[in-house]
């Protein structure tokens, strides 16, 4: 871990909204983290908790209307990317931070041999020439461990397998050498065995090229292989943010417990899954108080009527969560006198 | 691809012979007797019958119609029962004319179609999109015989800035392709536009946003190569309506093409000329799919014949 790094992205109050029919879905409500140099962030959450809002966010690529970057700042190497022109923005994209996706079979132009679609990030970023691309884009393909590259260059995405695919997305987005790369739940729709193949490599590549990495995953065990540290997302806030073996073996908020407790365990012999009780809000009608509050098992009158900060406890583990503040006791006390 | 092009070649033979066939008994089905027409009024009973024999109308269908199938192997494509004069030679002199006035309909309906579908596309909704889509629907809507005339009236008659008939210069292209090529433009408008519109949500063209490209190799390299394969197909279908239209149109503007002669043929029960051109016409419309066929697969390397 090289926690102590200089941070190179700072995401800053972050809120990216959606104005439709139906109101303003508050997809990401105002979330804080910081992303070091060679050090892996995971971003864990339910689907539609907000986490691949947010790292569309980072690039800018919300599709726009209706999505919009509401307020907050990205910090990235202290230049703030909201308030980029589109222009400056471009020059970012595939270059300084770069993105793998979820979808390796519908994510690459179906029409554009593989070799092609690598090389055009080299060309307009690095100012390639066509055969200085090609020639490299072979060199990625082959650092991605796909074999005979020459010839798989020349390819279109439709004779390549899933997993060779999410190869050739990985060996795009690096191609530039990228300060920040952000994986998409980048193993969701792979085998179990490619999976590992996969992790392993972003692995190796960041160590190679000591980029920053955002894994956003709702695979607790993705999480455990590759982070160093984790946020857990919930209904577009950040309600936990903790280095990885913490999360694992003391998480604080309900909603962490939760998760980690209905992980089935291998030596204990379970008839039936724990689950979380209830679900979570709409975005387009949050609560006024903390947003987990209707699922929480330790939930407070103050709970419904407040909202929590994600405040840093002495250990460093930040939590969004009254149960961790000096006023907890007070509210119990008060609620037990009632 | 050029095993593709050749088995498809190869596919493209019993179709020929199926238009043959479906032609041939056609005519035969049209009510009115050529060697009576021939004959002219009030002639006699044993005329009839000499122009018969001399025919060989009178023979069994199947056997007129394998005499008519080796004949055309052979290039040979009957006399005309009116004048006389070989029927292939007549059509080579009326192809040219007719692949002419279809050659610029369709890049009128190519350029023109593809150029408003993607101006629409681009900015979806906006009022330049509504408008080029409520012109598109008018193209549609005008049957093209109506539009020919009303342009001729415009165009020529009132503001005599082009000609209103005849075939001979540049200037006398301009309105027949316009009239013949509008209908498909406008299609091929809406399809382009549906197209691209479809295309632009899929996920690689996020892939290639995070790239950093330029919206305009976005659209035009990234999404373009995709939405032109339905587009493709509606070409090629139009390709089929217009050559049919030019049966129209030729008779507005008196232009002396193939599909002027088909019906000109048809009125004088002139069987061997009719089959003549309809199997020509036919032919080409054969050989535009084939290319319609290969362009696709160019486009679209995942199309595989079966």
């Amino acid at each position: 871990m090289n926690a102590e790094n200089r941070p190179i992205l700072e995401v800053k109050g972050l809120k990216t909204h959606f104005h439709t029919k139906r109101g303003v879905s508050r997809a990401v409500d105002g979330i804080d983290f910081t992303l070091r140099k060679g050090e892996t962030l995971g971003i864990v959450g339910e689907s539609g908790c907000g986490k691949s809002m947010t790292s569309l966010s980072i690039l800018r690529l919300i599709p726009s209307p209706p999505g919009k970057i509401a307020g907050g700042q990205i910090l990235f190497k202290g230049k703030d990317l909201v308030s980029l022109s589109e222009d400056e923005m471009r020059k970012i994209r595939g270059n300084e931070i770069s993105m793998i996706f979820q979808e390796p079979m519908t994510s690459l132009n179906p029409v554009i041999p593989v070799g092609e679609q690598i090389a055009e990030a080299l060309r307009l970023h690095q100012k390639m020439s066509k055969k200085e691309a090609r020639d490299k884009a072979v060199e990625m393909l082959k650092l991605v461990g796909i074999p005979s590259p020459e010839k798989r260059a020349k390819q279109e995405p439709f004779q390549l397998s899933g997993g060779m695919r999410q190869r050739v997305m990985i060996a795009m987005a690096l191609a530039c050498t990228p300060e920040v790369l952000i994986a998409d739940e980048p193993t969701t729709a792979l085998d179990v065995t490619i999976q590992a193949q996969i992790l392993e490599l972003i692995k190796d590549l960041q160590t190679k090229l000591g980029m920053g990495v955002i894994m956003i995953t709702h695979d607790l065990g993705v999480v455990a292989e590759t982070c160093d540290t984790v946020a857990v997302m919930y209904a577009g806030n950040i309600v936990e943010h903790a280095p990885t073996n913490k999360i694992f073996s003391d998480p604080r908020h309900p909603y962490t417990q939760g998760l980690i407790a209905s992980l089935p365990k291998i030596h204990e012999d379970q008839d039936e899954l724990k689950t979380i009780e209830g679900s979570v809000p709409s975005p387009y009608n949050m609560p006024l108080g903390c947003r987990f509050a209707s699922r929480c098992p330790f939930k407070q009158p103050i709970c419904h009527e407040r909202q929590p900060e994600l405040a840093a406890q002495p250990d460093g583990v930040k939590v969004r969560c009254w149960m961790y503040t000096s006023q907890w006791t007070e509210f119990q006390q008060q609620e037990a006198v009632k | 691809m050029l095993m593709f092009i050749l088995r498809r070649l190869m596919q493209t033979i019993p179709v020929v012979i199926g238009v043959t066939f479906v032609v041939f008994i056609i005519m035969q089905l049209v009510p009115g007797d050529p060697a009576v027409l021939l004959a002219g009024e009030g002639a006699s009973k044993d005329t009839i019958e000499a122009i018969r024999e001399q025919l060989g109308l009178n023979r069994p269908l199947y056997v007129q119609y394998f005499d008519y199938l080796m004949n055309v192997f052979r290039g040979d494509f009957g006399v005309s029962l009116k004048n006389s004069q070989p029927v292939l030679e007549e059509i080579l002199v009326r192809l040219p004319i007719t692949m002419e006035l279809a050659f610029f309909s369709i890049i009128i309906t190519i350029v023109l179609g593809m150029a408003a579908g993607i101006i629409s596309a681009v900015k979806p909704y906006s009022l330049t999109d509504t408008t080029v889509m409520i012109v598109a629907l008018l193209g549609i809507s005008l049957p093209s015989f109506w539009f020919g005339l009303m342009m001729m009236y415009f165009f020529s008659v009132k503001l005599q800035i082009l000609p209103v008939a005849g075939w001979e210069s540049i200037l006398h292209v301009i309105l027949p392709a316009l009239t013949l090529g509008a209908g498909g433009a406008a299609i091929v408008a809406r399809m382009t536009r549906s197209s691209m519109l479809e295309v632009i949500r899929q996920d690689y063209i996020r892939t290639a946003r995070a790239k950093g490209l330029r919206e305009r190799v976005i659209v035009y390299k990234h999404a373009l190569r995709n939405a032109l394969i339905p587009v493709i197909t509606v070409v090629g279908l139009q390709f089929g309506a217009l050559l049919g239209g030019t049966v129209l149109v030729e008779s507005i503007f008196a232009i002396n093409g193939l599909g002027r002669m088909i019906v000109d043929s048809i009125r004088m029960r002139d069987l061997p000329m009719v089959q003549g051109g309809v199997l020509v016409a036919s032919l080409v419309f054969v050989i535009v799919n084939l290319c319609v066929d290969v362009l696709y697969r160019f486009f679209n390397k995942r199309i595989e014949l079966n």
